[in-house]
């Protein structure tokens, strides 16, 4: 027998045994991202969102006319009635004779903006009691609990306000403007990711990882910071996406209840909601496009945190 | 001297309740005085079933279960006593293997970081640079390809997994590894290659083990002594091949004749001592003995009120039973075991039921004990997890 | 006649955009009335689909199984989901692995027993809550009137698997089915259960198809053994004749890595190299071949059919059988291959084996 015998056996082997190499040293995240690209609810989240993100920053210049800009001979020529779609007002004019295509785009900004800071004042005040208070618990001792323990008790004095009431007192000190709307958005959200962070920590914080690292000797602050804190992160990102979803509607509720920005020049989905209540009989449309808007923008942000959660849940990871 | 000596060591988990105020309303007697030393370069073998207390009193030995009392003396050095920071020092010298490969592996660390952790933290090598050529030398040894380096985790099978585990500690050189249950999450094909692969680096580099497992066979197989447990003590103590042939603690005789034997032959013709009844709850441990309500020899003296010191037997062996001497010489029958031939006529029979029923009695009692004990225990808070062997779910999320 | 014979069971799963994955193929055993039979393999060797496709507890969707499994004149595998879960209990019973989340945590043990009496047997009120007490008693739960008011988390681990094999016999069932049923329990407790396991078997002659990964449990209680190895039945044998001559290299590795109690120490383990994803599609040959000390090219050619080298009953799927005077081969590592084991194993061949020792060289040389 010759030694090429031997080496057509291993190569045959080789040959049958090699399947594709997908270990190609691909952190998890990576791997969540790899099945975030193959998810048809991601995708249709992220297009939503891509168009609305595209809207909202183009928006003021390719709008065909100036939201300010009033016809009211138009109105009036109407004899009181609405003007409908037409020919250079495509979504028609509203109750003041402006021109609704053009306000739609120009609110579609404020209305992200309002989304998007209200939600990252959530999270980042959220974030940094529910990391201090997590961390503060597995970093133990008497001080720890004590840290956590007036942390956890003034978070649940923010939850154990009603939303709306909170809203609505923050508005009578700060006065009525998207300002005060974003606070009031945010300032709700911030016991949710609190809890969310302070409660993965902790379920991270009896992992068998993190007793190897101690095993190791590495220092408890180390542990927190590099071991627990990335592992916690993930329910707080999906939580984030649903978060913009959800603070874009109340920042519409709370606009529709009056306590939104009033100043014409700045037009946004849900004062453009209230305003409309009014002609509700006669143009029934105006009320439409902006619950539209706000309900599509809303369903992608759903979606693509619904994506994110199925892409980041370790317990689907194989 | 002996490298590792534990004299008397405690770990008691208190039991909590209380709506508002948190009050302590009993202990969990994890580990409740266990003295033994282990030689360097020796392998101890702790062997016990779940909730016997071997992981509590293995972690207590790094000190990551608090120690309630007693010492733990590590090379001259007190660990128990020690402060956190010097504590941390020395676990560069004395690591552990976890049981469960992935869970103790960090899923968002590579593998170059996971084992460069442990060397940054004690100051070992310069740079980067000098710890990656340490890493590489020492994946080698436990015969993982240095293309691992930059993989995570989830891309290893569970064979490998254990071997990243087990350079994670190489690479400290410490003097001393203990293992908690390093082959049980494991294949059975693989469990031989990573009993093989702790054998060679022990050769090879000198260390130290001790081996937490409830698997007498592997424990046999590794250990140079092994170490009883029941109930958070030792109850028998010997060098591995004294254990099998002469097992002189009751516990230790039913263990055995229960571990199955892959062979027809064997498993045919041996002599089973069933145990009756389940493990008494370490937060309420029986009287006397600990093991009197399971033991098929149980006497009416001593057995249920006193305590059995680990009296020495010669040759390194040490029992923790009044009536060991006894058993071993054929003195005492156990219950309900068939009569030798060479006997002289049979025992009356009612004096046996007798027995059995006393027997019964006596254990329902216990049981109801235990029952009470257990509600006690769903009371509790706090790291009392590692009392039943750490098999309790990680506390659940908020929020 | 055979209580229940499973010819040539094969169980693929689907999924839409994914190449099928076959997790058992060509499975054929009968069990006899008051016969033990093994299903033996580690993780992923399709041990366990097997005996929930026997149940009828997989889903319909994504699952393709063939063959028959015959009970009694009815293929279990063709029935339909309501005359399924008629036969499931009355029966055919199974026992699972984690006595805990099988059982319901809300529930006290008692209604949970008298409700399979309701149903299946019809029985009512004080008769029902008698008989499960008698059921409790007979598999070993002391005091069973008590025990019968008690929730799943009050039972210790093998007081809830009793309780769950009382479940089982509650109708009498002449075919259990116990997956792994001792895993999560210790020793001691294993060494009860498997106890009461005989018990049953012996004297209400059921047959029972034990699916474990432990050969010691194996050799204790098994009549015939069917070991297996990534979805395929790689030996077959009587126990004592199994134990005896491990024909497989399979089987024959798994037996030389497992420590024994009773192995003087300082006796070296052979294990078997490789992890199990180390696989080969069985259509290209043999799926051990890749962690086989014994393979040859002819390994490489085709699914290996099962054959009987040495005695009547005893099955080997392997071309190249470890028979006495087989020397295992040390070119499958390829980072270590030396021409000193290709000359070891050209010594050691008896006539079977220079046939495939020919096959081999043509294999090469073509």
């Amino acid at each position: 027998m010759s030694l090429d015998t031997k080496a057509a056996k291993i190569d045959r082997l080789a040959e049958l045994t090699a399947k594709q190499e997908t270990s190609t040293g691909a952190s998890l995240w990576v791997e969540a991202y790899r099945r975030l690209r193959t998810s048809k609810m991601a995708l249709i989240g992220a297009v939503v969102i891509g168009l609305f993100v595209v809207l909202a920053v183009v928006g003021p210049w390719v709008a065909p006319h100036d939201p300010t800009q009033m016809w009211r001979g138009e109105v009036f020529r109407n004899r009181g009635i609405f003007v409908g779609p037409r020919d250079g007002n495509w979504f028609g004019l509203d109750q003041l004779g402006r021109d609704e295509f053009s306000r739609m785009l120009v609110g579609a900004r404020q209305t992200l903006m309002v989304g998007v800071v209200a939600t990252l004042l959530g999270l980042t005040v959220g974030a940094i009691l529910g990391g201090l208070s997590g961390a503060a618990l597995t970093l133990g001792g008497n001080t720890g609990r004590k840290v956590d323990t007036v942390i956890m008790r003034v978070i649940d004095m923010m939850l154990a306000m009603p939303s709306l009431l909170l809203a609505v007192s923050i508005a009578a000190v700060l006065g009525q403007s998207l300002t005060t709307v974003m606070i009031a958005v945010g300032v709700v959200q911030i016991p949710i990711f609190a809890r969310l962070l302070r409660g993965a920590m902790l379920a991270q914080g009896g992992a068998d990882y993190v007793l190897a690292a101690k095993a190791l000797g590495v220092r408890k602050r180390r542990i927190v910071f590099s071991q627990i804190l990335p592992n916690s992160l993930s329910p707080v990102i999906v939580q984030a996406t649903l978060c913009l979803a959800t603070a874009i509607i109340e920042a519409a509720a709370l606009s529709y209840l009056g306590l939104g920005n009033p100043n014409p020049a700045t037009p946004e989905w849900g004062v453009m909601l209230a305003e409309s209540q009014a002609f509700f009989d006669d143009a029934p449309m105006l009320a439409v496009y902006p619950a539209v808007g706000i309900i599509i923008t809303a369903l992608g942000f759903t979606l693509l945190g619904e994506a994110m959660r199925e892409a980041l849940d370790p317990k689907l990871r194989s | 001297m002996s490298l590792l000596e534990l004299k008397g060591v405690k770990v008691h988990f208190p039991v909590k309740k209380g709506i508002f105020f948190d009050r302590v309303v009993g202990h969990v007697y994890a580990v409740d005085g266990i003295s033994l030393s282990v030689e360097a370069g020796q392998t101890y073998g702790l062997v016990g079933e779940s909730g016997c207390g071997k992981t509590t009193l293995g972690r207590a030995v790094l000190r990551l279960n608090d120690i309630t009392e007693g010492e733990v003396v590590f090379d001259g050095t007190d660990l128990a006593s020690l402060p956190e920071e010097e504590m941390r020092r020395q676990r560069q010298r004395l690591q552990m293997v976890f049981q469960d490969p992935l869970g103790s592996l960090n899923p968002r660390q590579n593998i170059e970081s996971i084992l460069s952790e442990g060397m940054a933290a004690h100051g070992i090598g310069a740079n980067q640079d000098e710890r990656r050529e340490k890493i590489k030398e020492i994946l080698a040894k436990v015969g993982l390809p240095t293309n691992a380096l930059a993989r995570y985790p989830h891309e290893f099978s569970g064979g490998q997994r254990q071997r990243i585990g087990i350079a994670r500690a190489l690479v400290l050189e410490p003097d001393v590894i203990i293992c908690d249950e390093p082959v049980s999450a494991l294949d059975v094909s693989i469990q031989a290659q990573v009993l093989n692969l702790l054998e060679e680096i022990q050769d090879s580099m000198g260390l130290t083990y001790v081996v937490i497992a409830h698997d007498l066979a592997v424990v046999r197989h590794i250990s140079d002594v092994i170490g009883v447990m029941y109930l958070g003590s030792l109850v028998e103590e010997a060098p591995s091949d004294l254990l099998y042939a002469e097992p002189k603690h009751p516990y230790t005789k039913a263990l055995m004749s229960a571990v199955p034997v892959p062979d027809p032959e064997v498993e045919d013709n041996r002599e089973r001592i069933l145990l009756t009844g389940d493990l008494p709850s370490p937060a309420n441990p029986p009287s006397g003995c600990r093991f009197h309500t399971r033991c098929p020899w149980k006497q009416d003296t001593l057995c249920a009120t006193d305590r059995p010191e680990l009296k020495d037997l010669g040759d390194g062996h040490r029992v923790a039973c009044h009536y060991a001497t006894e058993i071993a010489e054929g003195r005492l029958r156990r219950s309900g075991e068939s009569v030798p031939a060479t006997l002289p006529g049979p025992p009356s029979l009612t004096h046996e039921m007798h027995e059995m029923h006393e027997r019964e009695e006596q254990e329902e009692q216990e049981e109801r004990a235990v029952d009470t004990a257990q509600k006690v225990q769903k009371g509790q808070k706090g790291p009392g997890s590692g009392a039943s062997g750490g098999d309790e779910p990680a506390p659940a999320r908020e929020g | 006649m055979a209580l229940l014979s499973v010819d040539e069971l094969s169980i693929t799963f689907t999924r839409r955009g994914q190449r099928d994955a076959k997790a058992v193929s060509g499975v054929s055993f009968d069990i006899d009335p008051g016969q033990v039979v093994g299903l033996v393999g580690e993780s992923g060797c399709g041990k366990s689909v097997t005996s929930l496709a026997l149940m009828g507890l997989l889903p319909d969707k994504g699952v393709r199984i063939g063959g028959t499994a015959d009970y009694d004149g009815t293929d279990l595998l063709s029935l339909s989901k309501n005359r399924m879960r008629d036969m499931r209990g009355t029966q055919l019973a199974m026992i699972f692995q984690d006595p805990l989340s099988s059982l319901n945590p809300v529930v006290p043990i008692g209604v949970q027993v008298t409700e399979i009496l309701k149903r299946h047997r019809g029985m009512k009120g004080e008769a029902a809550r008698k008989e499960a007490a008698d059921l409790l008693d007979r598999v070993g739960i002391p005091d069973p009137t008590r025990r019968l008011k008690e929730y799943p988390h009050q039972l210790s681990g093998g007081m809830r698997q009793r309780a769950l094999i009382a479940m089982a016999v509650a109708c009498a069932p002449r075919m259990l089915i116990a997956d792994e049923p001792t895993t999560a329990l210790d020793v001691t407790i294993q060494a009860q259960i498997l106890e009461l396991l005989k018990e049953l078997v012996d004297q209400e002659g059921t047959g029972l198809l034990m699916i474990t990964h432990d050969l010691g449990v194996v050799a204790g209680l098994c009549d015939k053994v069917n070991v297996l190895y990534a979805g395929r039945v790689v030996e077959s044998a009587e126990r004592r004749p199994l134990f005896a001559a491990p024909t497989h290299p399979y089987s024959h590795g798994l037996l030389g890595s497992i420590p024994r109690l009773d192995a003087p120490r300082g006796e070296k383990l052979n294990p078997i190299r490789g992890s199990i994803n180390d696989n080969i599609e069985w259509a290209d040959g043999c799926a051990f071949a890749p962690r086989c000390d014994y393979y040859t090219m002819e390994c490489l050619t085709g699914t290996p059919q099962l054959t009987e080298p040495l005695t009547a009953g005893h099955q080997v799927r392997c071309v190249n059988p470890v028979v006495e005077g087989s020397t295992p081969n040390d070119d499958g590592d390829a980072g270590r291959a030396e021409s000193a084991g290709e000359d070891a194993v050209g010594d050691a061949r008896d006539g079977k084996s220079a046939d495939i020792e020919k096959a081999d060289t043509t294999e090469a040389s073509s």
